[in-house]
């Protein structure tokens, strides 16, 4: 099952290292990461997306409160939560497929942040899934390059994961 | 306030922590480091011969005393040979500060002359590491580094330190810290009390009881609440490889070792019990055989202070994260409060009874062997050679081993009674370990007897510290079990590669570990008929001031029994010698 961690973790360096060498060393999946700096810049907040029984989450979630960098951890699938994962993909825009890309786009409430003789820049965030949704809309359109910043999320309410 | 340069605020900083000895070795980026531990003169330093054995010195002194071991070696080649020592400690858990020389802050990245990224390196096998940037930093990165290291589930801590740092210049403030505070470690202090009362409730109602203890009993000082608490229920007690001497090994509870070559009777009475207390101990493969099929009746309470390793391998009934002596405290308390109400359960006294019948009819029909398996031969058993060490020491040495057939004969016929006399190196498995870490004991306790079960492939590995033995006046003695093959490595090829010794022969290359030993200034016995063991180690114990190299020629075709039927049977499905199993 997909679980979404987020940490908070010190802003020092070699820290990312310990928490993505955990990952490798134990054998553990990571589907992917998003990571910057906070409103408190002495942390950085982390977001993880990875899949595994209820035994193996709670082995991760274990050992990544081992390290010592780690400050909190929570498994934001385990109650509400927004989650958003930010895409930006080139496409191929000329001739019928410039007007086409240009409405699938608007259909998902994307935008187009960058306009080239022959293609387009397009923005989308949304869930995970709303961003598959969209690259598997493009259809015929050929797509140049993709990029995704990885899911960002946090808890619905009045729960907040600070240190 | 004091000035200091960064190389001296180490020193200090060692000295202010109560630091006994340094174990290190010398080079370019550490050279400031050692100029400051030559003119300040305030700890002393153990020149070992390869840093390998540094960290092995240090982790056998923080055994036997339970004070973190510190090391101190240069980058790059300094840095990683000590890399199999730290990953040692890590394993089984030993508090242990590794201080590594680093280039210059900017030459960090350049490939310059041995530079090892050693943060990168050790990250794996560290329980956290620094990379220090202001020589500022050193007095509260050292007291962050020792109370890491010290705390909690213990383990090493590697520091980082580029020369250009410890410049004898450049000098600042010192100031040493009373104490830290980290926000984001706090190890647990006290298990949860509605958990420890379910385990009590749980260990009263047990018939077939079983605690099955480790190293982190010895790690947490929780030997004696743990005694008295086996003792008040008359129950059985099983320790681990590392465990050994948690619970006094000779007394009749103690049913041996447990795991792949632990005894019959403590891997059936796992198997078969219904209540395991499991304390400090990790479930490691070497116990449980196939995971699936282990101990089917039993509700599993375990006790440790790193909530990692709880339910990692098996599923656990009732899991209680802390300190195992306030955990072992409260649960003693509460079993005196549960046996002083009358309308409370209480133990099952027929059913303990029947179990402990049970148990000793399993001691009775295979019990520890004794005797001769291969016809008669006049080289001595590698199992008396252990038991006449265990005589001549009146079971009161401290025994390090190497790893291999001696380790596991010396784990099952040396009754340790003690805590930190059994030092091994159990989760990693490191040949090359026992010589070092007698080193690092002798010098810690002078007047105790401390000898080194090895054979001869293991003392090869790190036989280069006689010399610093030599240096030294470290008189230890070492207890050599000689067959000619890595013994270990052959019995797995006896038993499932049909005889194939597939390198692990010496053929006539073995030095003559006599005069080897007397050409650094050793004595040297060589014992070949098992007629003269008794008389060789006698005479080897009697010299008090002298490192005595003995040199046993055993039986090469010994194998370490019981052993775990592998891989897929379970505890109870053990070979008892080369023809019977279970």
């Amino acid at each position: 099952m997909r679980r979404i961690l987020s940490v908070l973790l010190e802003n020092e360096p070699g820290a990312l290292s310990r928490v993505v060498g955990l990952f490798s060393q134990r054998g553990y999946n990571i589907e992917s990461l998003n990571v910057a700096p906070t409103d408190d810049h002495s942390l950085s907040r982390l977001t993880l997306t990875t899949s595994g029984d209820d035994l193996k989450i709670e082995q991760i979630n274990k050992q990544l409160n081992k390290l010592i960098d780690v400050v909190k951890v929570v498994d934001l699938t385990e109650g509400a939560h927004v989650e958003r994962d930010l895409l930006l993909v080139k496409v191929r825009a000329v001739g019928q497929q410039r007007d086409e890309v240009k409405r699938t786009t608007d259909i998902f409430r994307g935008q187009i942040i960058d306009v080239g003789p022959a293609t387009y820049v397009i923005q989308l965030t949304g869930p995970t899934e709303k961003l598959d949704s969209f690259v598997a809309a493009l259809g015929d359109a050929e797509i140049m390059e993709v990029v995704r910043s990885g899911v960002a999320g946090m808890a619905r309410g009045e729960k907040v994961l600070a240190p | 306030m004091e000035q200091l340069s960064g190389g001296e605020m180490i020193v200090r900083a060692l000295e202010d922590e109560g630091v006994e000895y340094v174990f290190g070795y010398p080079g370019g980026a550490a050279l400031h480091i050692y100029d400051a531990i030559f003119k300040l003169d305030a700890v002393p330093h153990i020149l070992v011969r390869h840093e390998q054995a540094a960290t092995h010195a240090a982790d056998g002194y923080a055994r036997a005393t339970g004070k973190p071991g510190v090391v101190l070696v240069t980058s790059g080649p300094g840095a990683t040979n000590a890399i199999t020592g730290i990953a040692t400690a890590y394993m089984d858990s030993i508090p242990m500060v590794v201080l590594a020389g680093q280039v210059q802050t900017h030459l960090i990245g350049e490939d310059a002359f041995q530079e090892t990224d050693m943060v990168g390196v050790s990250r794996p096998i560290v329980k956290h590491s620094f990379m220090v940037k202001r020589t500022e930093d050193i007095p509260s990165i050292i007291k962050k580094a020792f109370y890491i290291a010290t705390t909690g589930r213990p383990g090493p801590v590697v520091i980082d330190i580029p020369k250009d740092l410890t410049h004898p210049e450049h000098k600042f403030d010192y100031h040493y810290p009373e104490s830290v505070t980290l926000r984001s470690y706090q190890p647990s202090s006290r298990g949860h009390t509605g958990q420890i009362r379910k385990a009590a409730r749980l260990l009263l109602s047990a018939k077939r009881p079983i605690i099955y203890a480790g190293g982190g009993v010895i790690q947490g000082e929780g030997c004696e609440l743990l005694t008295t608490l086996a003792q008040k229920l008359n129950y059985p007690v099983t320790n681990t490889l590392m465990g050994l001497g948690a619970y006094p090994g000779s007394d009749r509870q103690f049913l041996g070792m447990l795991g792949m070559h632990g005894f019959y009777e403590a891997n059936m009475a796992m198997h078969h019990s219904d209540v395991i207390l499991a304390v400090g101990a990790r479930f490691d493969d070497r116990v449980t055989n196939t995971v699936g099929k282990f101990c089917p009746g039993a509700k599993i309470i375990h006790i440790d202070v790193d909530p990692a390793s709880i339910a990692k391998i098996v599923p656990v009934d009732i899991p209680i994260v802390g300190p195992v002596q306030t955990v072992l405290t409260e649960l003693l308390a509460q079993i005196d409060a549960h046996l002083q109400g009358s309308d409370r359960e209480m133990p099952e006294p027929a059913a303990l009874a029947q179990w402990w019948q049970q148990i000793e009819s399993w001691r009775e029909a295979h019990g520890l062997w004794h005797g001769r398996r291969y016809g008669e031969s006049e080289l001595a058993m590698p199992q008396d050679v252990i038991k006449c060490l265990y005589e001549v020491t009146e079971g009161d040495a401290y025994v390090t081993s190497d790893v291999g057939q001696h380790q596991m004969f010396a784990a099952q016929y040396y009754k340790f009674d003690k805590p930190r006399r059994w030092i091994n190196s159990g989760g990693l498995g490191t040949m090359g370990f026992g010589l070092p870490a007698a080193m690092g004991i002798k010098l810690a306790l002078p007047d105790a007897e401390v000898a080194c079960v090895t054979g001869e492939g293991s003392i090869q590995m790190n036989i280069q510290e006689l010399s610093t033995c030599a240096q030294y006046g470290t008189p230890i003695k070492i207890v050599s079990l000689r067959n000619n093959y890595l013994g270990m490595v052959k019995q797995w090829q006896d038993m499932q590669y049909e005889g194939r010794y597939s390198e692990s022969h010496y053929a006539a290359s073995l030095p003559d570990f006599v005069k080897l030993a007397e050409s650094f200034g050793h004595v040297g016995i060589k014992v070949e008929k098992r007629d003269d063991l008794e008389a060789a180690m006698r005479e080897a114990f009697a010299l008090k001031d002298r490192l005595v190299f003995l040199d046993v020629f055993v039986e090469p075709h010994e194998h370490v029994y019981p052993m775990h039927v592998a891989p897929s049977g379970a505890m109870k499905d053990m070979w008892l010698s080369k023809t019977e199993r279970t």
